[in-house]
């Protein structure tokens, strides 16, 4: 059997493989979860466009502070809420290279609104890459600014009550509106449709980069299943149901 | 030229990279004069006006993860939402550059000159076992010469530094030598001296992470070893302080920035008096003069610590001498400052008794 | 050679500027000095007050609780500053709006009516300068080629057009300062 296996391993097999920009590392992430994914589209995009060299990524906290472990270019990881200000010095100090920044909407749309707001408001040379899966995974499903109405989690058990808990954020919506952003986009990473659509806008999102025309903002809706306590298929199911109404896919803003 | 501005044109004459700032008083003539200047035209220094110091700091964490000298100006608020930062940036290795002119609080306080944020500033204002490079300016000239040996010494020893100043030595105007213009590093410079520095992953190298994270309890101890080990270091060589007057002194007067000033003026009342007092003035807070207080302690009947606070730095001068010589605290606080006089008198009273 | 001075009056009086030209004219003649303000929230209006000290030799402490000279440009600054003067020293002050005279004894006063010279010259931004030419009239701590080098330091270039008038003031106010010699009551 092991010949067999090693006999096809010839190039002309090949029909999809590793990007080379992914480490070996393996991924803390909870089966199901959607930062995986969207690691992986993130890495084949700056394979394909050769800026490996080039391209300087921001770590949020939350789920993904880790990522710096599975994308092998330059990372520095921020503090809470403040990766917009990192990759705004960074772009400004070295304009030569791509910026990313990566966050959740613990990081990016509360404890950093400011930030996200004013970095985009000026218009500060980078892609940002926002997960909203509308609940806070890492510190064990808490209420997230993106928490919909009636959602439960672990601050908001019966159910978010905008009455007490404040209504969510469509921060996407916001970022749109600021004369510093030149792409705004939301997709989600459920489908291989869905994929490959979140890597088109991924990609895009950098091309846009190469002119300097401001910030490329792309939202990806995702799903948390163990903070939603539900396996993976109902999770893409309950996304489909009750985010994507709320939180409608597709471009908002390309200038 | 007033102190402020002196902090503005020794940042873009030593070659400083960016600043990154928001307004608040008694220092925002240190934006002003540098958007006044233009810097960005002639050397390529940045200079942009954040939406809060939250913001700022970060923006130098992100500047120095380039391994770029970058740099922060504000007073006592301002610093205080500065702390996180400055303790991810100590915990991530960064060098910075800040720049604090004291203002009275707590909280919104005065706009007037204090020596306050002593505590915050040499104690670590953040959370977790770290320490800030703290210089202390008492001249105009020295905030312009504390520019570049705040990066200095901050990229020498990756940690953030700080010149810690007040509103008087920021308002007032002195003469001033500047240094001529020196060339920013390039980013090819930068590379190559700060092997550290996310500048894009060449294929030459593994890549880089600037991070402060590490959930392994072992590895971070070990890590907050290296961190002592270069706090060890900083103390062993790089404290500095002035001393006047002290060789036939019988008394001797612990200050820092404007108030070392005042004293300097005190010492002169009181040896007009027969009264033999001498000065010893801390020029790095952190790394604090220990030795030398022990060791000039030993001779004097008494030492005054004279700063414009409760009494803050008076703790380490106490430390110091371990309870061989009597230390007194002086200093008028909440935005006043302290004349001559008031610190001759206190002197006389605290120490001599009467 | 050790000059301690306030100069306190309203804002907008330009007593910050004054000082500022009295300091620089001290760099050009090689002295050193500092120049303290007093600084508020405020951007116009409410008192404003300047401690430059000129010396030979390093200065120790930029902030003084005693002057050799006093230049009072309000009856605030009069209470204020007026027992600050050391014995001996001088105080010079503009009687304009001012509703209680000085009174002590042991030091120089003079007076120079520089509101209404300023009026007369319908010039009121010469103001400052007529009372500086009126101090260094009494008291000349640094030479007049040094003060139009300070001047001229002091003022951004689009306002060296006004140097000259600038000057004639400091010289009307040399002209026109007069001592005043208290009548015991």
């Amino acid at each position: 059997m092991a010949e067999i296996t090693e006999d096809i391993k010839v190039a002309e097999n090949i029909v999809h493989k590793k990007s080379s920009v992914l480490t070996d590392k393996v991924m803390h992430y909870c089966p199901g979860c959607s930062h995986g994914v969207v690691h992986k589209l993130l890495a084949e995009v700056i394979e394909e466009m050769g800026i490996q060299d080039k391209t300087i990524g921001v770590a949020p906290v939350g789920c993904s502070v880790f990522i710096y472990n599975y994308l092998a270019i330059d990372w520095q990881e921020a503090a809470h809420g403040r990766a917009p200000a990192l990759g705004t010095a960074i772009s400004r100090l070295r304009p030569d290279r791509y910026v990313v920044t990566y966050q959740g909407d613990g990081d990016l749309a509360a404890i950093g609104t400011a930030e996200t707001i004013h970095a985009c408001n000026r218009g500060e040379n980078m892609v940002m890459i926002f997960i909203n899966n509308g609940i806070y995974g890492m510190t064990g499903g808490q209420m997230a600014p993106t928490t919909l109405e009636g959602m439960k989690a672990s601050t908001c058990p019966f159910g978010r009550d905008p009455k007490t808990d404040g209504n969510p954020l469509k921060i996407t919506e916001i970022v749109a509106q600021l004369p510093g952003t030149n792409f705004v986009t939301r997709q989600a990473v459920h489908t291989a449709a869905a994929v490959r659509r979140t890597k088109k806008a991924i990609r895009k999102a950098f091309e846009k980069q190469k002119d300097k025309t401001g910030t490329s903002f792309v939202e990806v809706v995702s799903t948390c299943n163990s903070g939603w306590k539900m396996n993976p298929v109902d999770s893409n199911n309950w996304m489909e149901e009750n985010m994507f109404p709320f939180y409608p896919l597709g471009d908002i803003k390309d200038v | 030229m007033k102190g402020n501005e002196a902090i503005a044109e020794a940042a873009i004459r030593c070659g400083a990279d960016g600043y990154f700032g928001y307004p608040i008083t008694p220092q925002s003539e240190v934006m002003e004069k540098l958007m006044e200047l233009q810097p960005w035209n002639s050397t390529g220094m940045v200079v942009l006006q954040a939406e809060s110091e939250t913001a700022s700091i970060n923006m130098l964490y992100g500047g120095a993860g380039c391994g770029k000298r970058v740099m922060t100006s504000s007073s006592s608020p301002g610093i205080s939402l500065m702390q996180e930062g400055l303790s991810y940036m100590a915990g991530a290795e960064l060098p910075c550059l800040v720049v604090n002119v004291v203002r009275g609080g707590p909280g919104l306080g005065t706009i007037q000159p204090s020596q306050s944020d002593y505590f915050q500033s040499v104690k670590g204002g953040g959370h977790g076992d770290y320490k800030l490079i703290v210089l202390a300016p008492a001249s105009v000239q020295e905030m312009a010469d504390f520019v570049e040996l705040g990066f200095d010494l901050a990229f020498k020893y990756r940690n953030p530094a700080m010149i810690l100043s007040d509103g008087m030595i920021g308002q007032m105007m002195e003469k001033v030598e500047l240094k001529p213009q020196q060339k920013r590093w390039t980013d090819e410079e930068v590379a190559q001296m700060h092997p550290w520095a996310t500048t894009g992953k060449p294929e030459s190298r593994d890549y880089n992470i600037i991070t402060s994270v590490e959930l392994d309890s072992e590895a971070h101890e070990k890590f907050n070893h290296r961190l002592q080990v270069k706090y060890r270091e900083l103390e062993e060589k790089e404290v500095r302080f002035e001393t006047t007057d002290v060789d036939d002194a019988d008394y001797l007067i612990v200050a820092y920035g404007s108030s070392a000033r005042i004293s300097a003026a005190a010492i002169e009342i009181l040896r007009e008096k027969g009264i033999k007092v001498g000065l010893l003035r801390p020029i790095t807070l952190y790394p604090f003069p220990t030795k030398e207080i022990q060791r000039l302690g030993a001779k004097m009947k008494g030492i005054l610590s004279v700063e414009m606070s409760s009494g803050q730095m008076v703790e380490d001068v106490r430390l110091a001498v371990e309870g061989k010589v009597k230390v007194e605290h002086f200093g008028r606080y909440g935005g006043v400052v302290h004349s001559p006089d008031e610190v001759a008198e206190a002197l006389e009273q605290k120490l001599i008794g009467g | 050679m050790k000059e301690e001075i306030i100069i306190a009056g309203f804002g907008g009086q330009g007593v910050l500027s004054m000082g500022k030209i009295l300091a620089y004219s001290g760099v050009m003649q090689g002295q050193e000095v500092t120049w303290m303000p007093s600084y508020g929230p405020e951007m116009r209006g409410g008192t404003a007050n300047v401690t430059v000290v000129l010396s030979d030799n390093r200065i120790s402490s930029p902030i003084l609780h005693a002057f050799d000279t006093a230049i009072i440009l309000n009856q605030q600054s009069m209470d204020k500053f007026e027992p600050l003067v050391k014995p001996g020293g001088l105080l010079l002050y503009d009687p304009n709006g001012i509703t209680r005279h000085p009174e002590r004894d042991d030091i120089n006063i003079y007076k120079i009516e520089a509101a209404e010279e300023a009026a007369q010259l319908k010039s009121a931004k010469t103001f400052n300068m007529i009372v500086l030419g009126a101090f260094l009239k009494v008291k000349p701590v640094v030479e007049m080629e040094n003060v139009l080098k300070g001047l001229k330091k002091s003022l951004p270039e689009r306002h060296h057009h006004l140097i000259p008038m600038n000057e004639k003031a400091i010289q009307r106010g040399g002209e026109i300062v007069k001592e005043v010699t208290l009548v015991k009551a």
